[in-house]
């Protein structure tokens, strides 16, 4: 058992296993949804709701999962509240629902949210495990702004839609394009390792 | 001639790595070496083709014509996950020689997300079963193309001097992204 404040529980998603950053997980999304800022800000609420709810889940029912079958119920656990949030953005959020086409039901494969239930809820208490989701989210929901901001503003000159660029702008059209999002997240994950090993070696 | 664009369009223009950005993991993972990267891409051939129909089967039997859509989510995850690991016992039993090449790629499957997604983008499309077949089988075919160039390259980048940062992850990512750019112009294609 670790003996972490809750605190440093929370602070750790953030940067030190930042989930897409420092650990590489959830690219699929990551990439794929920020070309804007709202349906980056969208995909990561949604996956908010469903690793802090499973989180809570698994860590309350964790003494009664037999452990053969623990990666099927968790399954079963993330997809429930995936279809949950899927039909909840259909009704009240239609264009951003229609906007993120299929990558809302594949949250369900969002290696982020499996890997916190297996390595995490698994083993801890209530608490801490929603405490561990909270901190995993916001890491997640920081990644798809800082993703989305730079490809909104470079590709389109906006941000959330407004101008922000003035008319001598020329768009950068292939920020948008998928090549943009390898590209930006390539680049932001050569920077995070470059802060990490300054921070190491002072 | 619809069913040629269909293929076509799965390999290289809607790429399921480069345009759909699936199967993002096994495609970093697993493209150090072409040969490893070879046999996972035939794995995930294999699975897919298996996928596109059996979800094809649940989605238009089951789930429409009983109003359950809303258990899509769900019963897909259920089928591809047990769907691997019968594949696995399956090829295990029968090709022990095919089990030793694809062996250690098809548990790996399971949480693969291009898989989950095939299905998906297909029941969405509202393909016929023909279809379904020639894009699952197409997407395979396409993710093979993407995996196996991405190892080519990265054989090369070994000797390369990369700054200290972009090692590893970065740098494949940059590559990638180069490689997406290459590929958006095949949508020329289809038009």
């Amino acid at each position: 058992m670790t003996t972490k404040t809750i605190r440093a529980e929370y602070l750790k998603g953030l940067w030190d296993e930042n989930p897409v950053l420092r650990q590489l997980l959830g690219l699929c999304p990551t990439l794929a949804v920020t070309g804007t800022v709202i349906t980056g800000l969208a995909m990561g609420l949604a996956t908010t709701f469903v690793l802090i709810l499973s989180s809570l889940v698994v860590s309350s029912i964790k003494k009664l999962i037999p452990a053969q079958v623990r990666i099927a119920t968790y399954i079963v656990v993330i997809a429930s509240f995936v279809t949950i949030a899927d039909q909840f953005l259909k009704a009240f959020f239609y264009p951003i629902s229609e906007a993120l086409g299929p990558y809302v039901p594949l949250i369900v494969v969002n290696c982020i949210i499996l890997g916190r239930q297996e390595a995490f809820s698994s083993r801890n208490s209530i608490g801490r495990s929603l405490i561990d989701a909270l901190g995993m989210s916001t890491g997640f929901l920081l990644a798809l702004l800082v993703l989305s901001s730079i490809r909104e503003i470079l590709g389109a000159g906006t941000f959330l839609g407004y101008q922000v660029m003035g008319p001598w702008f020329k768009p950068w059209i292939i920020m948008i394009l998928p090549a943009g999002a390898f590209i930006t997240l390539g680049i932001l994950l050569g920077i995070a390792l470059k802060i990490e090993s300054k921070t190491k070696r002072s | 001639m619809e069913l040629i664009a269909i293929f076509i369009s799965a390999v290289l223009v809607q790429n399921f790595v480069l345009y759909y950005f699936l199967g993002i993991c096994p495609f970093l993972g697993v493209s150090k070496k072409i040969d490893s990267a070879l046999s996972m891409g035939l794995a995930v051939t294999f699975v897919m083709s298996i996928t596109a129909v059996v979800s094809w089967l649940i989605n238009n039997l089951i789930l429409i014509p009983y109003d359950l859509g809303y258990l899509q989510i769900v019963s897909f995850i259920l089928v591809i996950a047990s769907l691997v690991q019968l594949v696995e016992m399956f090829i295990r039993k029968i090709s022990p020689p095919l089990y030793q090449a694809l062996g250690i790629y098809l548990p790996l499957i399971t949480t693969n997300c291009a898989i989950m997604g095939l299905a998906l983008i297909a029941a969405l499309n509202g393909y016929s079963f023909v279809e379904t077949v020639i894009f699952g089988f197409g997407s395979g075919i396409g993710f093979t193309l993407a995996i196996v160039l991405m190892a080519g390259i990265r054989e090369q980048l070994d000797l390369s001097d990369v700054p200290e940062p972009l090692k590893g992850a970065g740098i494949a990512l940059i590559v990638a992204g180069i490689m997406a750019l290459a590929f958006n112009g095949f949508i020329g294609m289809l038009t």
